[in-house]
């Protein structure tokens, strides 16, 4: 009963999703100046390498691996499918990189979550493969980073997994899109109040529409490390790091 | 219990929204986006354009929807090895 339960909830809540205007978060193929867009992509490439490292010794050390890394890797597809309404009128999607940052590391997500943007880039027009680099940094270097620092802190803290992933995705989320802000913000200085200014006024559409979102991811991952950690003894040696 | 509680939260945060603007389309931030680049920089021009754009609305959210598809379809691909893995560890 409860699982029909949670099921039922699930479908409900991704039907209700399927209602809203689709929209896209990243910054839009073109809208970033061309120096910035090489800018981005060389700050980024060296993660992406370092991330492909970490995925080859992951599984050489453990080939049962690769089942979590899919496991990882669907679950930022899905949610970053997701065009979620935020309280202040507008939609946005969450990021989905937590989850795979607690196993793996942030490293490895900076490839899964490459990989996410490029397919909605290539085919949703979401994005684009000039600013891929810039989005790439933003929600596949940033977040998860940023995300691992929070869950690294709160798990020495001694806080209880299941509570940690809320807030360690509810940190790549906001991360993410302020990190984004910070992107455009540098490429469109506003004329009076320069970099900072133009900053406030993205942060002001993305990261507070983010906000009621990154709760919402928040819950939605520690429901998915409350169930890794539940059948924890059968996931043949994948553990969080 | 507990899971359930936190979905049913989940999904809480994002019907309530839709309650209270009743008259908003829930348009991207992103379109805002471009509408403050060329509010700061009007002579902005995008320099690169998609290589395929989803001809509309409904193209487009059947290629959000193979995307979570895709991705449903593995977890629950994964889910049902775990669990076929908990159960026979158990005999």
């Amino acid at each position: 009963m409860k699982k029909f339960m949670i099921i039922f909830t699930l479908v409900f809540f991704f039907w209700i999703n399927s209602f809203t205007e689709p929209a896209a978060m990243h910054i839009m193929e073109g809208f970033l100046p061309v120096w910035w867009t090489v800018f981005w992509w060389v700050v980024t490439i060296p993660f992406i390498i370092w991330g492909l490292k970490t995925l080859k010794t992951a599984i050489d050390k453990n080939p049962e691996a690769k089942l979590m890394i899919g496991f990882a890797g669907a679950f930022a597809f899905v949610l970053s499918a997701l065009k979620i309404p935020s309280v202040t009128g507008s939609s946005s999607h969450p990021v989905g990189t937590a989850l795979g940052t607690m196993l793996f590391g942030p490293a490895a997500m900076t490839v899964l979550g490459t990989i996410v943007l490029l397919f909605q880039a290539l085919l949703l027009a979401h994005g684009g493969i000039t600013t891929l680099g810039a989005n790439a940094f933003s929600m596949a270097v940033a977040g998860p980073f940023a995300a691992y620092a929070v869950y690294r802190l709160l798990k020495k803290a001694g806080v209880k997994t299941g509570v940690n992933a809320f807030f360690t995705a509810f940190s790549a989320n906001i991360v993410t899109y302020s990190v984004t802000s910070l992107q455009l913000a540098l490429a469109f200085p506003s004329e009076s109040g320069g970099v900072f200014a133009s900053f406030l006024e993205f942060a002001g559409i993305f990261a507070v529409t983010q906000l009621s979102l990154a709760v919402c991811e928040g819950l939605l991952t520690a429901v998915a490390v409350n169930w890794l950690e539940k059948h924890r003894t059968s996931l043949k040696g994948v553990n969080f790091s | 219990m507990k899971n359930l509680a936190l979905v049913l939260f989940a999904v809480a945060i994002a019907v309530i929204p839709l309650f209270m603007w009743q008259d908003s389309e829930f348009g991207g931030a992103d379109g805002q986006a471009e509408e403050l680049i060329t509010a700061i920089q009007s002579d902005y021009e995008p320099w690169a354009n998609p290589l395929f754009e989803p001809p509309g609305g409904e193209t487009e959210s059947l290629l959000f929807s193979l995307q979570a598809a895709i991705g449903a379809g593995v977890i629950g691909y994964v889910i049902g090895t775990v669990r076929a893995r908990a159960k026979r560890e158990k005999l």
